[in-house]
C-alpha cells in the first residue's frame, strides 16, 4: 500500500500506536478470561441461581452463595449518592462558572480540585470515626424517632453504619469529581450563547436553565456517569461504613439497614476465602460488577450519542 | 473619575456644536422632546484600569439608522454594548455616565438591566442561535422568557418576526429543524428575528455581517431599511461602504472618543475633522 512509500519513522510510529491500543483490547480479554475462569466453580455449584440467590454461607460442606443482596446494596448506595450528589455538584459548577466573580470562583474551583484528589480511604476514615456520629445524632435518630413508626424507610433503629451513611459519604466523595468536570463543561460553552440569552432579557437562572443546561446536557450527563461509575465501584470507603451484612440480611429494607456492596464484600472477605468455592464466589461477584459497570457505561454512551444527534454543533 | 481631556479630540467641542446637526447642548429631556430615542450623556467605560470610552455624548433620532465606524479597538463595540447594559456582563468592566432611552436613564438606580434588554434588542457579530432549539423555538425564546404562553399569539409573532427578518419564505416548511442547521446568513437573520420577536424599540447590531458572505450581507443591509420604519437601529460596522449605504447618521470613533458625529452624507463627503477625513479616505485604520 501507499504506506510502504512512507518514511521509516512513520512505520515505527504506526506500529507503536497500534501496539498501544492493542494493549487495551488484550487487557479486556485477559480480565474477562480470568474472571470467567475463576467463576466457573461457583457456577457449577449454584448454576444461574447465583445471580438471584440470597444465601452467603462459606462453611465447608454447606456452602451456598448468591449475589443478589450485594447487587441491590450497590445500586441502593450508588442511587443515594447520585440523588444527593448530582444536584449539589451541578449547583457548585453553576456557581463557579456562572455566578461567582473570578475572585471567589477561582479559589473555590481550586478547593474542589483538591477535594477530588483526596484518596477515598481518607473519606472512609473520616466517615467511620467522625461523620457517622454526627449523622447518627443529627439526622438518623431524629428521623427514626419522627417517622420510624410510620414510614418503612426509617423503620429500623439506626447506629450509624448503614446504606444511608454509605450513600451520603459516597456523595461527599463524588461531588468534587462531578462538579469539577461539570464546571469545565459549562466553561466550554461559548460566551455568545450567554449573551444571546441575556440580550433577550433572560435572568441568570433562566440563562442557566433554558440555554446553558440544554447546550451542555450531553457533557453534564457524561460527568454524572463518571460519578456514578466511581460510586458503583468504590470499595474501601463503603466497606468501612456500610455495616458489612451478609446473605439475605444484606438486602436493605430500610435506609438504616446494614448492607454490603459487591466490591465491599470482595474487599472484606478475600483474605478469609480459603475454600475454592468461596474464592470463586468472590471472583464471580467481580464478574457481576464488571458487567454492571460496563452496562452503565454503554447505556450512558447510547444516551449521550442520542443527545448529540439532537444537538448538531453546526451545519451538516 | 471622569477624565475630561482638555485640548484633545473630545466628542463635545463648541466647534462641533456649530457644525453638527445634533445639538449636544440639549438636556436629555429636551432631546427626548425633539424625537431623539437614545441620548448618551458623559458616558465613560473602563476595563480594569484601561479606559475604553471617554466622555461620549450624542443623541440618536427615532426611526433612523446610526452607524459607528472606527478602527479596531476604538471602543465602538464597547459603546454599543453599554447601550443595553450588556457591557457589565464582561468581568472587569465599569461604566459611568447616562444612557437615556426616551426619558429614562437606563443606568439610574433601581433600573433592572433585564427589563432594559427586553426593550433594546441586540444582534451579535457571529450568528448565535440556540443550537438545542428549533428555528421556531429560537424565535419564540424571548417571548417564552417573558411569560407569554398564548400559543396563537406566539405563532403570530414568530411568523411576523421571521417575515420581518426576511427569512420566513426560506424556512417556513422547516420550522422544527434545529436553529443551527441553516446557513450562516440565515442563522444571522434568525438571530435578527429572535430579537424582533421581543418587539424592541431599539435594535443594536454589532458588526452583524462581518461573519457573512457578500450576498448574505446584502440581504441583511436590505432588511435594515425596512426595519427602521418600526425601530431605531444602531449598528457597529467595520465596513465604511456599509455605513455609507445603510445609515442616516454616522459616528466616527477613535481611541475611545467620539471624533465626529453627523449625517452620513456629511461625514463621508464633507467631514469636519481632519482625523475623520484621513480615516474615511483610508489613510489609516
Amino acid at each position: 500500500m501507499f504506506l510502504g512509500k512512507k518514511r521509516k519513522g512513520d512505520r515505527i510510529f504506526r506500529w507503536v500506536v497500534i501496539g498501544a491500543s492493542g494493549y487495551t483490547l488484550l487487557m479486556l480479554v485477559l480480565v474477562a478470561f480470568s474472571v470467567i475462569e475463576g467463576a466457573i466453580p461457583v457456577f457449577s455449584l449454584e448454576g444461574l441461581s447465583f445471580f438471584i440467590g440470597t444465601d452467603w454461607n462459606p462453611v465447608e460442606g454447606r456452602e451456598s452463595y448468591g449475589a443478589l443482596p450485594y447487587v441491590i446494596g450497590t445500586l441502593v448506595t450508588a442511587g443515594i449518592a447520585m440523588v444527593i450528589g448530582v444536584p449539589i455538584s451541578l449547583g457548585i459548577a453553576v456557581f463557579i462558572s456562572e455566578i461567582a466573580p473570578p475572585k471567589v470562583g477561582t479559589p473555590v474551583a481550586y478547593v474542589i480540585e483538591v477535594l477530588a484528589a483526596i484518596p477515598s480511604i481518607i473519606y472512609g476514615l473520616w466517615a467511620l470515626l467522625v461523620f457517622r456520629i454526627w449523622l447518627l445524632d443529627l439526622i438518623e435518630r431524629p428521623l427514626y424517632q419522627a417517622f420510624g413508626g410510620t414510614l418503612p424507610f426509617f423503620a429500623k433503629a439506626p447506629f450509624g453504619l448503614d446504606v444511608f451513611t454509605a450513600g451520603i459519604v459516597l456523595a461527599v466523595m463524588i461531588i468534587p469529581i462531578i462538579s469539577s468536570i461539570s464546571r469545565e463543561i459549562l466553561k466550554a460553552i461559548p460566551n455568545s450563547q450567554r449573551e444571546a440569552a441575556y440580550s433577550l432579557g433572560a435572568t441568570r437562572w433562566e440563562t442557566v436553565r433554558k440555554v446553558l443546561f440544554p447546550y451542555a446536557k450531553a457533557g453534564l450527563l457524561g460527568a454524572t456517569v463518571i460519578g456514578l461509575g466511581r460510586a458503583v465501584g468504590e470499595t474501601i470507603l463503603v466497606t468501612m461504613v456500610i455495616g458489612n451484612a451478609l446473605g439475605i440480611a444484606a438486602i436493605p429494607t430500610t435506609l438504616f439497614s446494614q448492607s454490603n456492596t459487591i466490591s465491599s464484600v470482595i474487599a472484606s472477605q478475600f483474605n478469609e476465602a480459603v475454600t475454592p468455592f468461596h474464592s470463586s464466589a468472590l471472583i464471580a461477584l467481580g464478574a457481576v460488577l464488571f458487567v454492571l459497570t460496563m452496562g452503565i457505561n454503554i447505556g450512558a454512551q447510547l444516551l449521550v450519542s442520542r443527545m448529540v444527534k439532537v444537538v448538531p454543533g453546526g451545519r451538516e | 473619575m471622569i477624565n475630561y481631556q482638555k485640548g484633545s479630540i473630545a466628542a463635545v467641542t463648541s466647534e462641533e456644536y456649530a457644525n453638527s446637526s445634533v445639538d449636544y447642548k440639549l438636556s436629555s429631556a429636551q432631546a427626548y422632546a425633539r424625537g431623539y430615542k437614545v441620548s448618551i450623556r458623559n458616558l465613560n467605560s473602563w476595563f480594569g484600569v484601561k479606559q475604553a470610552l471617554k466622555n461620549i455624548n450624542f443623541d440618536v433620532k427615532e426611526n433612523t439608522i446610526t452607524s459607528m465606524i472606527g478602527p479596531s479597538g476604538c471602543g465602538k463595540t464597547t459603546l454599543i454594548r453599554c447601550l443595553n447594559r450588556m457591557n457589565e456582563m464582561t468581568p472587569g468592566a465599569a461604566v459611568k455616565g447616562s444612557v437615556y432611552l426616551d426619558d429614562v436613564d437606563i443606568y439610574a438606580n433601581g433600573i433592572d438591566p433585564v427589563t432594559i434588554k427586553r426593550r433594546i434588542g441586540m444582534v451579535f457579530q457571529k450568528p448565535n442561535p440556540f443550537p438545542t432549539m428549533s428555528i421556531y423555538d429560537n424565535v419564540a425564546a424571548g417571548l417564552k422568557l417573558n411569560g407569554i404562553r398564548d400559543k396563537k399569539l406566539i405563532n403570530e409573532i414568530v411568523e411576523e418576526s421571521l417575515r420581518g427578518a426576511a427569512l420566513w419564505d426560506e424556512v417556513k416548511g422547516e420550522l422544527g429543524k434545529p436553529g443551527s442547521s441553516i446557513s450562516g446568513g440565515q442563522q444571522q437573520r434568525l438571530c435578527i428575528a429572535r430579537a424582533l420577536a421581543m418587539q424592541p424599540e431599539v435594535l443594536l447590531m454589532d458588526e452583524p455581517t462581518s461573519a457573512l458572505d457578500p450576498i448574505a450581507s446584502a440581504k441583511i443591509e436590505e432588511l435594515l431599511n425596512d426595519l427602521k420604519k418600526d425601530l431605531t437601529i444602531i449598528i457597529v460596522t467595520h465596513n465604511m461602504q456599509q455605513a455609507a449605504r445603510v445609515s442616516d447618521y454616522t459616528a466616527f470613533m477613535y481611541l475611545g472618543e467620539m471624533v465626529e458625529y453627523g449625517p452620513t452624507k456629511q461625514i463621508f463627503e464633507n467631514p469636519q475633522k481632519e482625523l475623520t477625513e484621513r480615516y474615511i479616505s483610508g489613510k489609516f485604520g
